[in-house]
């Protein structure tokens, strides 16, 4: 009988180890099939060696052994179901190098390519490669097995120095050489192994200082924050500023579009209609070579553009009144494309421009200081920032806040309590789009040129993702959120089309792992924990 | 002089002509409860006065003062504030932030403070619980603090909607004395309920709504004793 029992087990046993290299193997297969492999095996991490995508296809057995539910020890039953899952997982792949080299299917899947078959056998001959790829699939599906029952502090340095020379290598053009490659790997998992306690010590250490010294952080935290925000432009370059510009113009309607969602809890599809508006009267007022032809300057054209913002705030705000969730959404989706639409219509086009946008827009001037280079623009957007932080904070803790979060959290309640929702909802939008106004007027400044197609359905969703990933209601957030999700995919530009991949699967792991986003209000955590 | 007049409105729930003529009157210091079974127009009525639907047709007054035209906010500034049906509060804010956001139009600090002590000591239970989320109260909690919200805008006159909707017999008893020391303290109340017995027992006068129409109305002892309404509202065989 408990032979039995024992024999029925290790088939379950078997059976799920097969199933889980099966699952890595069909995530491997589509990988490949949409040609990430192809792409990535131009990318070398290590030159001339190891390609990313070999970093990639060894990853997946590794994953599939480590997947296990993991014993006291290591056992060989273990490492024997470790690898079976690679075993497993390197078939799939090998069949797939098999299929693709033998059947052409280039007709339906395009990246089924002669190029996909050299690269998933490493360049071998094909039999070869498929006995290899599944040998090693198995090697890598028993060290998976057995990576949990490396001791902590070695595993941690290990897998810190093979992260780090990852990283850098595949930012690096060609890849980091051999020899680079060994002393970074030796440098970092050495100095981990090292230093990990000292670390330990380091983290108290200055817990500890900060403690003592709380009332002399507290002074100097805004001047040192302010010091290093003025400095960022130096260490960064021009490209570098630039990304970060772009970064703080997204900050700036981040934040406005989180006083209309995270605040009051209007959603707001449409945003980009108000940066639009934002940049067009900039352009409209300051360009020589617009159909007004007044010439003014930026400063006498900003507030003309927030302020036009601010009415078409509420002249959206008026017919959504009494609108809830998905209708407000997709009212708001109307009208962003309405405006869209509008300014890159030809009955406006005398006006507007039409698909030509406004060109020869000025950068704003400072008695004789000409605004120029990215650096210059920098500090604009950070006051601008600034400016936004600070009355997002005034606003979120006084009594127009709290009507907010009254009438976010249950619109009839807070208007049986005596709240005055038309009031405070066109409130929301209005200052909301008011951000978003002086975000258009730095940015049509900035480029000289504005364009309809700079203002699609896109710009909202990115504004919106930022906000959400971020923290919804979290002014912290918004800048964390800003940075992610429009500073990464500027990084990550080395990987080509397939940033937007990662960033997609980025995004979905990120919302799954963190739903509460990446650094959220003080409210919203406390719901998600005890909900 | 009434505190409050209702003067024939008629009031529609969507195309729903859901009061058709209803006039009631609540003097100064009384109960008065609305009976009646679902449909009749209870809550319709009560929200029309509150200012949430707007009637065709028909006044409302306070104090004689036509509070009709005005918008919710500006009639629980007037000293009318309702506590809504099916225990309506901000179920992600704790118990202290949902009292005080019922303070919301007062500026008076000190005034407020005084109330949510009063507030806590009518509900004991909602003093404890003073930081737990109002969505994790339980059903009779909810509604203590539903009351006590609208509590917090020291209205004149209470409205109160069903506050015994789906509490157990004994929370429901619980609900009803509380109800009678608020008022007993000066706090004029108009009580809708579909446990006529309950309502009737606490209060001065009754009307009784049928299908948008007051059938009946007169002190709560006659309408207690009306052969019609015992056999209708209060479950009685004949």
């Amino acid at each position: 009988m408990y032979r039995l029992m024992n024999r029925s087990h290790s088939h379950e046993g078997i059976r799920q180890a097969c199933a889980r290299g099966a699952l890595v193997g069909l995530v491997l297969t589509f990988v490949a099939l949409i040609g990430v492999f192809t792409a990535f095996a131009t990318i070398y991490v290590v030159r001339g060696v190891l390609s990313l995508s070999q970093v990639l296809l060894a990853l997946g057995p590794l994953l599939a052994g480590r997947a296990q539910k993991a014993g006291q020890r290591l056992s060989w039953r273990e490492a024997l179901a470790g690898g079976l899952s690679g075993v497993v997982a390197g078939t799939f792949v090998g069949l797939l190098a098999l299929a693709v080299a033998s059947v052409n299917m280039r007709a339906v899947l395009v990246n089924a390519t002669p190029q996909l078959v050299r690269t998933l056998t490493f360049g071998l001959p094909l039999g070869l490669g498929v006995i290899s790829l599944v040998g090693f699939g198995g090697l890598l599906g028993a060290a998976g097995a057995g990576w949990v029952h490396v001791p902590s502090r070695l595993r941690f340095s290990v897998a810190l120095g093979l992260g780090t020379v990852v990283v850098l290598g595949a930012l690096r053009q060609n890849g980091l050489a051999p020899v680079l490659a060994a002393v970074v790997l030796a440098l970092v998992s050495g100095g981990a192994w090292l230093y990990k306690r000292q670390w330990q010590e380091l983290q108290t250490s200055y817990e500890l200082f900060r403690r003592r010294n709380e009332s002399l952080l507290a002074v100097l935290r805004w001047p040192l924050a302010l010091v290093f925000l003025l400095a960022v432009p130096y260490v960064l370059g021009t490209y570098g500023t630039s990304v970060l510009n772009l970064v703080g113009l997204y900050v700036l309607m981040g934040l406005g579009l989180n006083i209309v969602v995270g605040y009051a809890g209007l959603l707001d599809l449409g945003y980009v209609a108000f940066f639009t508006i934002g940049a067009y009267v900039t352009g409209l007022l300051t360009s020589p070579r617009s159909s007004l032809g007044v010439g003014l300057s930026f400063w006498a054209a900003w507030p003309a553009a927030m302020l036009a913002a601010m009415v078409a705030g509420v002249l959206l705000g008026i017919p959504v009144l009494r609108m809830r969730g998905d209708y407000l959404a997709i009212v708001t989706l109307g009208f962003g494309e309405i405006i869209r639409i509008l300014v890159l219509s030809d009955s406006f086009k005398p006006i507007l421009g039409g698909a030509q946008g406004i060109i020869e827009i000025p950068g704003p001037r400072l008695g004789g200081f000409q605004f120029v280079k990215p650096q210059h623009f920098y500090y604009l957007i950070l006051l601008g920032c600034l400016l936004a932080v600070i009355v997002s904070r005034r606003l979120a803790d006084s009594r127009v806040g709290r009507a907010w979060l009254a009438i976010r959290e249950d619109e009839d309640v807070a208007e049986a309590t005596g709240i005055n929702i038309v009031k405070y909802k066109l409130l929301a939008f209005a200052l909301g789009a008011s951000f978003s106004g002086i975000g258009g007027a730095i940015f049509a400044s900035w480029l000289h040129a504005i364009f309809p197609n700079s203002f699609t359905l896109l710009v909202s969703i990115n504004i919106l993702s930022l906000v959400i990933v971020g923290g919804l209601g979290s002014i912290p957030g918004v800048i964390m959120g800003a940075l992610v999700l429009v500073g990464l995919p500027e990084v990550l530009r080395a990987f080509a089309e397939y940033r937007m991949l990662a960033f997609g699967a980025l995004l979905v792991i990120m919302m799954l792992a963190r739903p509460e986003g990446i650094w959220p209000a003080k409210r919203v955590r406390e719901e998600l924990r005890r909900g | 002089m009434a505190t409050l007049e209702v003067l024939d409105i008629h009031s529609f729930y969507g195309s729903i002509e859901a009061v058709k003529g209803v006039s009631l009157t609540v003097e100064e210091g009384e109960i008065v409860t609305l009976i009646g079974a679902n449909g009749a127009g209870k809550t319709t009525t009560l929200n029309t006065i509150s200012g949430i639907i707007k009637p065709r047709q028909g006044r409302i007054l306070l104090s004689g003062q036509d509070i009709t035209p005005l918008p919710p906010h500006e009639i629980v500034a007037l000293g009318i504030c309702q506590a809504p049906e099916g225990r309506r509060i901000f179920t992600r804010l704790t118990v202290l932030e949902n009292l005080e956001m019922g303070a919301f139009l007062r500026r008076d600090k000190d005034g407020v403070k005084r109330d949510l002590e009063h507030v806590f000591a009518l509900f004991p239970r909602l003093a404890e619980r003073r930081h737990q989320l109002g969505g994790t109260l339980s059903g009779g909690e909810q509604q203590m603090l539903a009351i006590g919200r609208a509590l917090m805008a020291r209205p004149r006159i209470l409205l109160l909607d069903e506050p015994s909707m789906g509490l157990a017999p004994l929370l429901v008893r619980e609900i009803f004395r509380i109800i009678r020391e608020i008022n007993a303290q000066g706090t004029t109340i108009l009580l809708v309920e579909q446990n006529a017995h309950m309502a009737l027992s606490i209060a001065n006068r009754a009307y009784v709504l049928q299908g948008g129409r007051v059938v009946l109305s007169g002190t709560a002892q006659e309408i207690r004793h009306n052969p019609e309404v015992r056999r209708a509202y209060l479950g009685e065989v004949s």
